[in-house]
């Protein structure tokens, strides 16, 4: 009885948060659709299940990036490693299977763990120290890659694995494609720690008001500690996903990814300021860029510009929300 | 005879909300005139609709007999309405003349602006006021109070008959109120009306002739000054008798809760020696710096104490932090709501759950059911004003945003609930609602420990105050034994090294 009573509660949990999600990000979904009714009209090939299911693939590891950067700046913090503890942990892994001979069933973990060592070295310095989490982060962007880049050699290192491949682009019960289940474990994962823990709530209290969580008995150093391991586990996983995709490590892999995490949280309306934000509203966000960076590849327009069409879709989603402030 | 100004029947309201209902307000001219009420209760919103800052929904304004519309700032001033407001609004680095005229500048026939013809017309004003200053003089020369003045004379300038002064001395010294209430009476001389925004009861006695009082957007009445006392003015915004602001029962147990021996931690606790009984409200007092909060906030475990014991239910306890403080039964509402309370971009259920997550929050499943529960129950029992649960909590007003960090602590029982300036900033309506809370809590048992700088709270409140002079405590006074003067004598005795 008790399972039954669990099952539906799932169930219908779920699909109030679906609606809860459309309900806070209307405007943004409306943008969503009006940039896709533009692009089918203006390509053929863009309004098709294959397309949709490559944007899927391509926004994989974005969606897992910004899931954990999500948590990372409602706590009012910003992680700029991430891209490099991509190259840390893909580098490592695939150097460890050809070049050192170890099983990929150990380089994988062992590559994690490596990666998560940079988040553990973020939140162990943000959480102690006065010193701001974008430099801490961006000191340490330079360090892993500059690791990557020595550890590599500055050459790419090819993998020929049974389990890599798998990771990289198999298929689960049947037919369904590994990054999908990679999303919706991601998602899954953060949302309940967002919405459902105890922890979820510490954030938001952290990142709102860190004086008046003490008073509430919250370690805002616990916690900050916490979310940056958190990040940095996320990111150490989306290298290994990275590196199996191409099955090789380079040691320019990841570069801009935290740019593109990071786009994805503010489109999605949560504020750099910290204490307010929804996990919801960052997958859509990740879905309005991948949707631009799939229709503007499909047009052939130079990747110059894809940058400044994404810089303009960002700062258009903020002065919005600031209007919009602004009114209340 | 009609009066100069006759507001009737006013109403105006905001997204659903009504703000004003009904409010008639007249004023004769050379009569001052006060506006009173509390935070919340319309004042301004009046004052603006008069100023033509925001359109009326409903009633009529009639100036000298005629009924007028006013749905512009420009209306207003061309009907003579004029509303100084609290923050000057002045180009410091003109001269008087320059914001005089600033807006309507004299100018020649090629565009130029005439600047001797300004100071001219300008030192005429001057003049006529007795006002003792030179035209030209540049505004940042001038005290705040001179500034204030030529911020009236240019109302006059306007041809105002009405001037709506809002909270004019917030920024003035004692002397410089005199001067201010001097060219309030050279106004009256001249038939000019002023209506005079203040919370000051002392200066309305001063100034005013009569007094219109609105409560929760709706006119309570209209006494004439001399006739009426004080206790009558307080009534009438409260909505209640005087006697009924503070409660105050005898709950105390003799039971010792707390025993604070020679308590020091290292910095602005020197030596502090209380106890506190069950149902016992113990209020601490002293002046700014005596060290109040920085006791409690190391009871509380917030910060370390140095030296010392604190004796809990009999116990010796020394809380590393506040969560261990909590756990024991400790409470605690801080100072300033705002940067040390609460969760201003979070929603009301967020700032009052906060506490106990896990009572909703177990293994993945979230029971929103007895949250809402918990949080509604808040809402009946403490009458916190709110759209609901979802509403954000920097959108309340001070008094229920106290009320919901309040409300935060008594999720769970408490032993001992500290309580920081608990109606700073607070309403009047609320802040009896919060003393009868308060009283309650103690008559349930749980031991209070305020601090509080505001005299008459403690007095009417506490069973017994401890008294704190530079980190020092220097007296516990009993409540047969609170007085202004023993109070302040203790507040003000120096303890030797």
């Amino acid at each position: 009885m008790e399972a039954k009573k669990t099952k539906e509660n799932w169930f219908a949990s779920f699909g109030r948060s679906v609606l809860a999600g459309l309900k806070t990000n209307g405007g943004i979904i409306i943008g969503l659709i009006i940039i896709c009714i533009i692009l089918g009209i203006m390509t053929d090939s863009f309004l098709t299940i294959r397309n949709f299911t490559n944007i899927m693939r391509q926004i994989s590891i974005n969606v897992i990036l910004a899931c954990g950067m999500t948590m990372v700046i409602i706590l009012g913090g910003i992680d700029l490693s991430v891209g490099s503890i991509i190259a840390v942990s893909g580098c490592l892994c695939c150097g460890l299977i050809t070049n050192t001979g170890v099983p990929s069933y150990a380089a994988i973990p062992i590559s994690i763990l490596a990666g998560t060592l940079v988040g553990i070295f973020n939140g162990a310095v943000i959480s102690r120290t006065t010193i701001p989490p974008f430099i801490v982060t961006l000191a340490m962007m330079n360090i892993g890659r500059g690791f990557a880049r020595i550890y590599t050699k500055a050459t790419t290192i090819l993998v020929d694995d049974e389990l890599f491949t798998f990771i990289g682009s198999g298929t689960v019960l049947g037919g369904i494609p590994i990054h999908i289940v990679y999303m919706v474990i991601v998602i899954a994962v953060s949302a309940l720690i967002l919405n459902r823990t105890k922890l979820g709530r510490n954030i938001y209290a952290v990142g709102d008001n860190k004086q008046a969580a003490a008073y509430s008995g919250i370690h805002a150093k616990k916690v900050t500690m916490t979310v940056f391991v958190i990040m940095g586990f996320f990111a150490a996983c989306a290298g290994i996903i990275s590196s199996a995709r191409t099955f090789s490590g380079q040691f320019n892999v990841g570069e801009g990814a935290e740019m593109d995490a990071i786009s994805a949280v503010v489109l999605g309306g949560t504020s750099m300021s910290g204490g307010i934000g929804h996990l919801s509203g960052t997958i859509i966000g990740c879905v309005v860029i991948g949707v631009l960076n799939n229709g503007m590849n499909i047009l052939g327009i130079d990747s110059s510009w894809q940058y400044v069409v994404k810089g303009i879709v960002v700062l258009l989603a903020v002065f919005i929300d600031y209007f919009k402030k602004i009114r209340e | 005879m009609s009066s100069l100004l006759e507001m009737k029947n006013i109403s105006k309201s905001f997204s659903g909300n009504k703000v004003l209902s009904g409010v008639n307000l007249l004023v004769e001219e050379g009569e001052v005139h006060a506006l009173l009420g509390e935070n919340g209760a319309g004042k301004s919103t009046l004052m603006k609709i008069l100023g033509g800052i925001y359109t009326k929904d409903g009633g009529t304004i009639s100036i000298d007999g005629e009924e007028v519309q006013i749905h512009s700032v420009d209306d207003a001033r061309d009907k003579g309405v004029s509303i100084i407001h609290q923050e000057l609004m002045l180009a410091e680095h003109l001269t008087i003349a320059e914001n005089i005229f600033m807006g309507r500048e004299i100018k020649n026939k090629a565009g130029i602006v005439n600047l001797k013809k300004q100071e001219q017309i300008a030192q005429g004003f001057l003049d006529q006021y007795e006002i003792g200053l030179e035209s030209n003089l540049r505004l940042d020369k001038l005290t705040i109070a001179k500034q204030q003045m030529v911020e009236i004379i240019r109302a006059v300038s306007f041809g105002a008959k009405i001037i709506v002064m809002d909270e004019p001395t917030s920024s003035l010294s004692d002397a410089e109120v005199e001067i201010l209430y001097e060219m309030i009476r050279v106004l009256k001389k001249k038939a000019v009306a002023v209506i005079y925004i203040s919370h000051r009861l002392n200066e309305l006695y001063d100034i005013t002739d009569r007094i219109t009082v609105l409560r929760d957007g709706e006119s309570v009445g209209t006494v004439v000054t001399k006739e009426t006392k004080r206790q009558q003015l307080i009534s009438m915004m409260v909505g209640r008798d005087l006697s009924s602001y503070y409660t105050k029962t005898d709950n105390v147990v003799n039971e010792t809760v707390l025993k604070v021996t020679d308590l020091s931690d290292g910095n602005k606790v020197k030596r502090v020696n209380f106890d506190l009984k069950k149902g016992e409200i113990l209020g601490i007092a002293g002046l700014v710096g005596a060290g109040r909060s920085e006791t409690v906030e190391c009871l509380f475990g917030l910060t370390q104490k140095k030296a010392g014991t604190i004796e809990y239910k009999g116990k010796e306890v020394a809380f590393k932090n506040p969560r261990e403080a909590m756990a024991q039964g400790f409470g605690f509402v801080p100072e300033d709501r705002k940067q040390e309370g609460l969760f201003l971009q979070s929603d009301v259920r967020f700032n009052t759950t906060i506490n106990i997550v896990e009572r909703f929050l177990k293994k993945l499943l979230w029971n929103r059911q007895k949250e809402n529960e918990i949080v509604s129950e808040k809402i009946d029992d403490m009458h916190i004003k709110v759209t609901g649960a979802s509403q954000i909590v920097s959108k309340l007003s001070g008094g229920n945003q106290q009320k919901v960090l309040i409300a935060r602590w008594l999720c769970s029982t408490r032993t001992v609930l500290i309580l920081d300036e608990p109606t700073r900033g607070v309403d009047v309506k609320t802040k009896a609602e919060i003393y009868a809370l308060i009283d309650n809590l103690a008559k349930s048992g749980m031991s209070i420990i305020m601090v509080s700088s505001e005299l008459p709270e403690l007095i009417n409140m506490s069973d017994r105050v401890m008294v704190m002079c530079n980190g020092y405590s220097t007296g516990i006074l009993k409540r047969d034994e609170l007085s202004q003067e023993n109070i302040m004598t203790l507040a003000t005795t120096e303890v030797g090294a």
